[in-house]
Order: C-alpha cells, then sequence, then structure tokens
C-alpha cells in the first residue's frame, strides 16, 4: 500500500509527498491540523490540507524570517511573534543570548500540544523562561500594545483561514503602532509565481508600505513551498536591512546556521526581475 | 411551541416536487435555469431549479390552502400569535398591511414620529392621519428614543377616535419602549397595538432580551425575518392575533403583494422559522456574546461610545437590544458615516448604516470570532490614525416635527419645486431621509424650518445618503403650493 498526501498548489497544480505514517489528526475550534512523517522529508506539519513546514527544509525559512531582522539591530530586545505554533521562529530567536522577552501569539492552542508531542525539532525552545505564550488572537493582541517590541514578527499561515485577520490593514497599522520608534516588522509574505498568490503578497505589501517608512521584500528558496520561491516582508520606522547590517556583531555571535550568512543577508533583497515588476505595481494606500 | 417545528411543510413540498421532475410548462420561462446560462452559473443549478411558480402541490400565497398554510401556521405557533403571513416585500410590505387593515382613509394612528419610512408611505397610500408622540431624545447621543407609556396615554386622550397605536420594537439603535404598558394602554381605550419589529425578529427566540410584540399582547406585528432571522433578503412575516380578523387582513395583503410571491423567499421563511424554532436560543445567545465582547472592547479604546443597558432609564429608554452594536462616535470628532466609509474604503468592513453621531454594526451568530477582531482594530486604528476634536460637528440630531397637513393631503396637493435655501416656512410634500436608518427628517404635510435644513445640508456635506426626494441631489424641495 502507498500512502501521498498531496497539496494543491493551484487548481491545477499539484505537490504529493509519500507518506509512511498519519502520526495525528484533529480538528481544532480554528483548523484541521494533521502531522505526518514522510519517507523523504522528516515529518511534516500540515494545517487545512496546506503544508506549513517539512523537518527536512523548516530551516531555511525559520532562519530567514528571524536572522535577517537580527542583524539589522542588535539592540532588539523585546520581541513579539504572532503565529509561529510550531516553535521553529522561537527557536532561533532564542539562539539569540541577546534577546530578554518574547511573547509568542497563537490562536490554535491545539497546534502548539501537537508540534510539542510530534515535532520537537521545531518546538525545542518553547519552555526557554524567556519566552511567553498566549493563546489568542494575533490582532487583538498587537491592538492593546504600544511602543512595546523592537521586533514583530508574523509567521502566519495564509491570508484565507484563521490567519486572514494578519494581512489586514488594521493589523499592520496596529503593528506599527506596538513598535518602538526603531521598531522592525518582518512578515511571511507568499509568493509572486501563482497568482492567487501574488495577489495576497502585493496586497499586503501596499498595506505594509502605507505605513512604513522603509518596507522592503527579501526572498528565499523553500523546497517545498509553492513554487519554491518565497518572499518575506521586512519593514521598519529607521533602520534600513543591507545599509544597516551589523555583519560583524551577527558573527560575533557564533551561531551555526544552514541558510543564512552574511552574504545571504545582502544578497536576499535583490530580486528577480519579475518580483519587482509585480512589486512595482503595488501602490501605497492611502492613510 | 405546540408544533412539530422540526417540519418545514413547504421545503419537503419543493423537495418532493424536484424529485418528481415534472415537466414545466409554465412559469418562469428559464425553465429551470436552462434559459439563461450566465444567470444559472452566477446563482447556481439548485436556486434555479427552486426558483418555481405557484401550483396543486406548492399552494399559493394569495390563498393559503395546503402546504403554504401549514407553513405559516408553525410560524404562527413559533412566533406565539394566532396567525402569520408570509411577505415577499420585506418588513415594509407587512407594517403597510398592518396599518391598512386597522385604518381607512380620515382615520387617526397613533405613532412615534422615528418610524421607517413604510409606516408613513402606508399614510400616504391609504389616507391616514398620524398623530404623532415625540420620542424623547438622548441629547448627548443624538438620537431618538422610544415612547413613554404616559405619552402615549396623552396621545390616546387627546385623540379618543385614534383606531390604533404603532410601537417600534426595537427602533434600528435597539432602543425598546415599556411595550407591556403601552400595549395595555391602548386596549384599555379601545385602540389596536401594532409592532414594527422589523429589527426585533430575535427577540421572539432569544432569552435576556426585551420582550416580543406578541408576547406582551400586541394586536398585530411585523417581522423582518431577513434582517436577524436568517430567511433571505425581501422575505418578512406578519403576525397577528385573534383580535383581528385574518381573512380581512389577508385581503389587505392581496391589494397590494404579488400575485408571484418567489418561492425562494418563501422556502427561505419556512426553513428559518425551522431553524430559529430548534436553534434561535443558542444563536443568539453567541449573538450576544460578541455584542457584548464588542462593547467591552471598543469602549476599552476610548473615544468611541458603544451604548447599552446602562442607558436604561425606565422611561423613553425602557430596555435595550444587546444584540444591537451601536456605537457613538462624535466625542472623536468623527461623525458616523464618516467611520461607516473610512470602514468600508479603507479597511473592507461593511456596517449597516452610519448616520450623524452613531454607526451601527448587524451582528448575529453566523459571524466569527476573526472578523469581530477585524472590526475592533479597525476602529482602533480609525481613532488612533483620524480622531479628533469633536469641535464643529453637528451636535443634535432629532428634529421634533410640525405637522401641518395629513401626508396623503400633502402628497397629492399642488406642489411647487423650491431651492433648498428658499423653503423655510413652506409645508414639504415629500420625504427626506437618510437611508439607512430610513427614518424621515421631513415626511409629506410638515413644515420645513431652518433647523431642518441646516440638518439637510450637514448630512449632505458629510456623505449621507439623502433619499426620498424627486430631486435626486436634494437641492430643490417639492413643496405644497
Amino acid at each position: 500500500m502507498e500512502l501521498w498526501f498531496t497539496e494543491n498548489h493551484t487548481q491545477s497544480v499539484k505537490f504529493s509527498i509519500k507518506i509512511k505514517r498519519h502520526l495525528a489528526s484533529v480538528q481544532s475550534e480554528f483548523q484541521k491540523i494533521d502531522i505526518l512523517e514522510s519517507e523523504e522529508l522528516g515529518r511534516i506539519l500540515v494545517l487545512d490540507g496546506f503544508l506549513m513546514l517539512t523537518e527536512k527544509d523548516e530551516y531555511i525559512y525559520h532562519e530567514m524570517i528571524t536572522h535577517v531582522p537580527m542583524s539589522v539591530n542588535p539592540n532588539i530586545k523585546k520581541i513579539l511573534v504572532i503565529g509561529a505554533g510550531d516553535g521553529g521562529t522561537i527557536r532561533e530567536l532564542c539562539r539569540f543570548k541577546s534577546v530578554e522577552h518574547i511573547d509568542m501569539v497563537e490562536i490554535d492552542r491545539q497546534v502548539v500540544e501537537l508540534c510539542r508531542e510530534y515535532l520537537p525539532q521545531t518546538a525545542c525552545s518553547l519552555d526557554d523562561p524567556r519566552v511567553h505564550i498566549y493563546f489568542e488572537d494575533g490582532l487583538k493582541f498587537v491592538r492593546r500594545a504600544e511602543n512595546e517590541y523592537d521586533l514583530i514578527i508574523v509567521d502566519s499561515t495564509d491570508p484565507f483561514g484563521p490567519g486572514e485577520g494578519l494581512f489586514t490593514k488594521e493589523f499592520y497599522g496596529n503593528c506599527y503602532k506596538a513598535l518602538t520608534e526603531d521598531g522592525i516588522l518582518v512578515n511571511q509574505h507568499e509568493s509572486t509565481f501563482y497568482d492567487e498568490y501574488a495577489e495576497a503578497m502585493k496586497r499586503a505589501h501596499s498595506r505594509i508600505k502605507s505605513f512604513f517608512p522603509i518596507a522592503l521584500v527579501y526572498q528565499a528558496h523553500i523546497p517545498t513551498y509553492p513554487s519554491g520561491h518565497w518572499l518575506f516582508g521586512f519593514a521598519s520606522k529607521k533602520y534600513h536591512p543591507v545599509l544597516d547590517q551589523n555583519a560583524d556583531w551577527w558573527v560575533e555571535q557564533g551561531l551555526k546556521t544552514h541558510y543564512y550568512n552574511r552574504f545571504v543577508h545582502s544578497g536576499c533583497f535583490a530580486l528577480p526581475q519579475n518580483v519587482r515588476d509585480v512589486l512595482r505595481e503595488t501602490k501605497k494606500e492611502s492613510v | 411551541m405546540n408544533l412539530d417545528q422540526s417540519r418545514a411543510p413547504l421545503y419537503e413540498a419543493m423537495r418532493e416536487h424536484r424529485l418528481n421532475r415534472v415537466v414545466p410548462f409554465d412559469v418562469p420561462g428559464h425553465k429551470g435555469g436552462r434559459g439563461n446560462a450566465v444567470l444559472t452559473e452566477f446563482l447556481g443549478k439548485d436556486c434555479l431549479k427552486n426558483d418555481v411558480n405557484s401550483m396543486k402541490p406548492l399552494d399559493n400565497l394569495c390563498h393559503p390552502v395546503s402546504v403554504i398554510k401549514e407553513a405559516q401556521e408553525l410560524a404562527a405557533d413559533a412566533f406565539g400569535a394566532d396567525n402569520s403571513f408570509f411577505i415577499v416585500n420585506g418588513a415594509t410590505g407587512a407594517v403597510q398591511a398592518m396599518i391598512m387593515s386597522t385604518c381607512k382613509a380620515g382615520d387617526k394612528i397613533i405613532l412615534p414620529r422615528n418610524v421607517h419610512r413604510s409606516a408613513i408611505n402606508a399614510l400616504v397610500v391609504c389616507g391616514a392621519i398620524p398623530v404623532y408622540v415625540n420620542p424623547g431624545v438622548n441629547k448627548e447621543l443624538g438620537i431618538p428614543l422610544g415612547m413613554t407609556v404616559e405619552a402615549v396615554e396623552q396621545a390616546i386622550l387627546e385623540n379618543p377616535d385614534a383606531k390604533a397605536v404603532l410601537v417600534n420594537n426595537p427602533t434600528y439603535y435597539g432602543i425598546c419602549s415599556d411595550l407591556k404598558k403601552i400595549v395595555e394602554t391602548a386596549h384599555k381605550h379601545g385602540l389596536l397595538a401594532l409592532c414594527d419589529e422589523a429589527h426585533g425578529t430575535h427577540f421572539y427566540f432569544g432569552e435576556n432580551l426585551p420582550p416580543s410584540g406578541m408576547s406582551c399582547g400586541a394586536d398585530m406585528a411585523a417581522v423582518s425575518v431577513h434582517k436577524t432571522g436568517g430567511s433571505l433578503t425581501q422575505s418578512a412575516i406578519l403576525l397577528t392575533a385573534k383580535t383581528v380578523n385574518a381573512n380581512y387582513v389577508r385581503q389587505v395583503i392581496n391589494l397590494t403583494q404579488t400575485t408571484s410571491a418567489s418561492y425562494l423567499l418563501m422556502v427561505s421563511l419556512d426553513l428559518a422559522r425551522q431553524n430559529l424554532a430548534l436553534n434561535g436560543k443558542q444563536f443568539y445567545a453567541k449573538t450576544v456574546e460578541f455584542t457584548d465582547y464588542a462593547r467591552r472592547e471598543i469602549n476599552a479604546t476610548g473615544g468611541y461610545y458603544a451604548f447599552g443597558e446602562e442607558l436604561c432609564n425606565g422611561a423613553d429608554f425602557y430596555a435595550f437590544d444587546r444584540t444591537k452594536l451601536s456605537v457613538h462616535t462624535r466625542a472623536m470628532g468623527l461623525a458616523g458615516i464618516e467611520v461607516y466609509d473610512l470602514l468600508r474604503d479603507e479597511y473592507g468592513i461593511q456596517i449597516e448604516f452610519g448616520d450623524i453621531g452613531n454607526i451601527l454594526a448587524i451582528i448575529t451568530g453566523a459571524d466569527r470570532a476573526l472578523e469581530i477582531e477585524r472590526l475592533m482594530s479597525a476602529l482602533s486604528e480609525i481613532k488612533r490614525l483620524y480622531g479628533k476634536s469633536p469641535v464643529g460637528l453637528y451636535d443634535h440630531e432629532y428634529i421634533n416635527p410640525i405637522v401641518e397637513m395629513p401626508p396623503q393631503q400633502a402628497f397629492y396637493s399642488e406642489q411647487k419645486s423650491t431651492p433648498l435655501d428658499q423653503a423655510a416656512g413652506k409645508i414639504c410634500a415629500e420625504f427626506v431621509m437618510c437611508y439607512p436608518p430610513g427614518i424621515p427628517i421631513l415626511a409629506p404635510g410638515e413644515r420645513i424650518t431652518e433647523d431642518i435644513l441646516d440638518y439637510i445640508r450637514f448630512a449632505k456635506e458629510k456623505g449621507c445618503n439623502l433619499t426620498g426626494c424627486r430631486d435626486m441631489n436634494v437641492e430643490y424641495l417639492e413643496v405644497v403650493d
């Protein structure tokens, strides 16, 4: 018998992974959570049928969403992470000794519980004393914060489903308010290859641009995400991600990485022409 | 409820009709959608196939004898009425049927001036004479409230020949009068008590809400089931007690209602009634959970005031409908209509209406927590980015009308188009209102004053959707010549 997990990347493009075992399947209040063990990619987290991570390539996403902002401002002490129930982003942040306090806001308690049980590779730092976990709506949490965080990381699902509030104008405006004057916002930014994702990406970018004086996009290659090419948003009130890169400081931290390094840092902001073209189509939304 | 509310006779008959695969040589001419491919693709095959006309097994709304009759009996049972009538022209149709089966030309009817236009429309059509009871006004919020029992009784004593009292239960903003006492007072003096419950479907099924019209002993109630009860837009139910002649009411309804009532609308009433009878209690409990939460969040944000039961005063603000999310915005320096526009244009959030000083969001048990959070966050952002001092905002909303002649007489009088700034002192021959909420600023037969003209100009400037006038741009008013 052969067992395959298939994700629809579009209506007419599929991506399939051969599965050894179905480890867990839970319908939470918010979504269907599945954890699979594959032949080749290790364990896999799937939410509502969409692949969130595989053990084999999760490091790319998690290093890129954390090390890029951390290398720009070594004084980042207090961080808000929204989403990130698998713990991978928290794991990377906890490697930085300079970080003093991390608030993690995940809407779905059951995602965290299942990841603790089945995905220790990513969930390993959730018990770090600097980490404070809140199970509530990210939009609600950030609304109450003002001038509080040096860095906000939005590690969300796609903008359809429980994560849709995290792609809205009200959310980015609230993030702006919650950040300190040298604050940085980094978010999972979809991709441009398939139209459906490209639209979400454009809308998100124009909304972020309307609040932040510096709003750029950077890329990474994530083999198991649709098209394999994925984007992140870097928005900041003060720092330019490349001009203000603190490469020496990052090297001093002595962190072993598998994707990110000081050269990838500046290189990842060099975008292919088709992505630049899509970004150029986005207009600043009025504030 | 005494009948088996899990039944849905019209729904069951329509299902059976589909299974029978009857060959349709009757209207509608799209023949189950085959005649209009784009429409069918857009609305869905099932929708078009269910768009049928009245026929023997499906009964006829004008003269119901089988499945529609049974469906209406179930509805009457569910709502605690003696009879019910399915209406396919909205609560507007139900309100008009209610007034027209109670009043003839020249008869008086006592009603608050903050009625929906449909009630005054009925007066234009049937020639009844309004006796307005001025509703109380909350000066701070700038909204009209309910009627006090004393004011109603005084109106009755001054007009002993009046036929009926009409009560909003609740108003658009969710404010209720002491309905039980008003009904008793009306009955004591031999008048009928009618309820406009366009915004009150949930009173019949939820718990810890203000009482419904029929439970207070009202003789008739117009219930807009589509608003918060889950049926399709434009469907409503007229409820009657045995104090009125149901067969006469049916005749009056048939004066103006279509003879080709939509089965999509009617079956939606049948299924909404079934759902409300079976699940209404939980549905509205969830609604109130959402609105109570939203009120707390909005009031914690500051600047806004999401008002509620704390304003109840035992008189013209007798009770509050907690399912309504009415929010006062003026203290933040923004007109309600400005917040309404910002929500829609900047945040992709559509609310029910914004007027001069308030917004109203309709929330039901069918909403999701994540969307409630979006509304809360967008309101907080609007305050942060657009909030200012309230100086210069118009500070009162409700203006007591001066009625000079009956609506019908004014509407059909010789008229002259007059520019807005020359209209003061004249008698208006038409309606002017912001829609929604659809409460007339001027109704036919009322004296135009500078105060009213100021109000109209301010509403225009702020972008309210002014309707009712012959001049679509509201630069001219039709006045009695």
